[in-house]
């Protein structure tokens, strides 16, 4: 490591080392300082201290109720999404013909962007005219209201991300042709059958995926904004029901402006993804992000 | 009567083989009646997209709905372009699109080669802040990120979409990096004797032998441009300047929405996409089993 490799090193890293200080680290420390004043985006900031905090955590009921979306979302929408994708995958790795053929079926929703695969499903879920009703009123079973109702319009958003779950099959597909097939020739020879295998071999043997897509998908769950805005209009209706914390935090900040307490939002929101972040990396260790040479 | 047992015995394995080729079988036609049925399920939203684009207003609102439209009408995709300015947001989706694309593969290239190869003081220290970014919900910097953009009166352009993708993203760089690295050093080592300078051996042997990797991060980066909603939504606020998913939201208006429009709108969103995944498809699948999606 001598003084003109490094001096190489920096040369070739410095656009990357800008952009960092001037969209990231910067930004952090000011956001930080901007949550603890009243900022409005235009004027002055005064100093307000812990207020925007108390005030959340005491007297802002969207708050909760944001919170309170985007856990029920990911509690639910996560675990499903996991395992809709998983299973499609484990369904492709059994040696099927055209197998590139489902493969493709499977990951093409994922690819639709979601503000259209958003307008697709609202006029799938239409109560008056849509399909869902359509097919639940063939079966004679009782239709919904689906985003336009308070209860049922975060279980169709669920149902919406069901559809892109191809995109972590992919991921899953990767980890299952690496398992050994010779494991699972010593398993037949021990007369394990179908679900054994599955239990025994497959799932621990892929289980470092299943937990790196279950933290991604935690991540990026937390940060859903664009379906619930657009299916509500940008209101996050019926009755806030759809309005989730990344889609308070963005009406805070830029149909309020409210800078100063959408900051703290988004610093709770961080500190929250921080705690996932930190639990991946305890359960996985430091090599699967990165190897260091010496 | 020991020809007798022999066959007996022989009779049992059979049954016994038997049994199991009907097992295997059953789980093959299980299996790919499955696959079946969750085809139908996946692929049923896209006919309905197809089907509702091509139907007239009132077949659009008929209940029980039509699957296969009664009458084919393409009126819808020429009214696309009527009703709002769908072709002036198409062309500002193509070009903001266009420069992110070139400025994160100019750029993450560039620094990917410095944190793959360069051992410089300080490299594993970077690599690891890189890497943290990473994991940074961009919300924690939208907002001061914006106060900047706006005090350098860039809101309304698309200066604020494309300018950051000229600093690298993390994504890519990890991404380029990990490729470089399976490199065999040796040609580089071997051109260094040559003569050729760092940069040099960067420009015409380590790019040259990535293209692969350097197509992944244009496609990727391009559908995540493409599908970008929440920046332009902050950015833009002139109609003129709107990206495609800005605009196709005029089509749902508060209390009419145009359902054949703004099914043909998406469908012309879509069909890009669709296309670059064909011709692409070995890229995509490599890019997302490496970066893991899009997180």
């Amino acid at each position: 490591m001598n003084k003109s490799r490094t001096f190489l090193f920096y040369m070739f890293i410095l656009p990357w080392l800008i952009g960092f200080f001037i969209f990231t680290a910067g930004p952090m420390i000011y956001s930080l300082y901007m949550s603890f004043t009243d900022f409005s985006g235009l004027g002055t900031a005064n100093w307000v201290g812990l207020e925007n905090y108390k005030k959340l955590f005491t007297e802002d009921p969207l708050f909760w109720q944001s919170l309170w979306n985007t856990i029920f979302y990911t509690i639910f929408g996560v675990p499903l999404g996991l395992v809709v994708g998983y299973m499609l995958a484990v369904l492709l790795n059994a040696n099927v013909k055209f197998m590139g053929v489902f493969r493709t079926i499977f990951y093409l929703p994922s690819l639709v962007p979601t503000v259209a695969s958003s307008l697709l499903w609202i006029i799938i879920f239409q109560p008056d005219f849509g399909i869902a009703n359509a097919i639940l009123d063939f079966f004679h079973l009782p239709t919904s209201n689906w985003l336009l109702s308070e209860e049922m319009v975060k279980p169709s958003l669920i149902i919406m991300s069901l559809w892109g779950a191809g995109g972590g099959m992919v991921i899953y597909l990767a980890g299952l042709q690496s398992v050994p097939a010779s494991l699972y020739e010593a398993a037949e020879l021990d007369g394990a059958g179908r679900f054994k295998k599955f239990w025994h071999i497959t799932v621990p043997m892929t289980s470092n995926v299943i937990f790196f897509n279950l933290i991604m998908g935690l991540i990026g769950s937390f940060q859903i904004f664009t379906q619930a805005y657009v299916v509500s209009s940008g209101n996050g209706g019926p009755n806030y029901k759809s309005l989730f914390y990344v889609f308070y935090l963005y009406q805070d900040a830029f149909k309020f402006f409210k800078m100063g307490y959408a900051s703290a939002l988004a610093w709770i929101l961080f500190i929250i993804i921080l705690i996932f972040t930190l639990i991946q990396f305890k359960v996985f260790g430091r090599k699967v992000y990165y190897e260091y040479d010496e | 009567m020991e020809i007798a047992e022999v066959k007996a015995a022989s009779s049992v394995k059979q049954k016994k083989n038997r049994s199991i080729k009907v097992g295997k079988r059953i789980e093959r036609i299980s299996t790919y009646t499955l696959l079946i049925v969750l085809s139908a399920v996946f692929i049923f939203p896209f006919l309905w997209l197809i089907g509702t684009s091509l139907k007239p207003e009132n077949e659009a609102m008929t209940f029980p709905p039509t699957l296969i439209p009664k009458v084919w009408d393409f009126a819808n995709y020429k009214d696309v372009f009527t009703i709002v300015s769908f072709g002036k947001y198409y062309l500002n989706s193509i070009i903001v699109s266009f420069f992110v694309v070139l400025g994160t593969v100019l750029s993450s290239t560039v620094v990917a080669y410095g944190f793959a190869r360069i051992k410089g003081k300080g490299r594993n220290f970077w690599f690891v802040i890189l890497l943290g970014t990473m994991m940074l919900p961009p919300q924690v910097t939208m907002i001061p990120v914006y106060m900047i953009f706006s005090k350098l009166g860039w809101i309304n352009t698309f200066l604020p979409l494309i300018v950051p993708s000229f600093f690298g993203s993390a994504y890519f760089i990890f991404l380029l990096r990990q490729f470089f690295k399976t490199i065999p050093k040796e040609l580089e080592e071997s051109a260094y004797l040559d003569g050729c300078g760092t940069f040099g051996i960067f420009w015409r042997i380590v790019l040259p032998l990535s293209v692969p990797s350097v197509i992944t991060v244009a496609l990727l980066s391009f559908m995540w441009t493409w599908n970008d909603f929440l920046y332009p939504l902050i950015y833009l606020n002139d109609d003129a300047k709107y990206t495609l998913a800005l605009g196709i939201l005029q089509f749902k208006g508060a209390l009419l929405i145009e359902w054949g429009p703004m099914m043909a709108a998406s469908v012309l969103i879509i069909l890009p996409l669709i296309i670059l995944f064909f011709v692409g498809q070995k890229y995509f699948v490599q890019g997302i089993a490496t970066t893991g999606g899009k997180g």
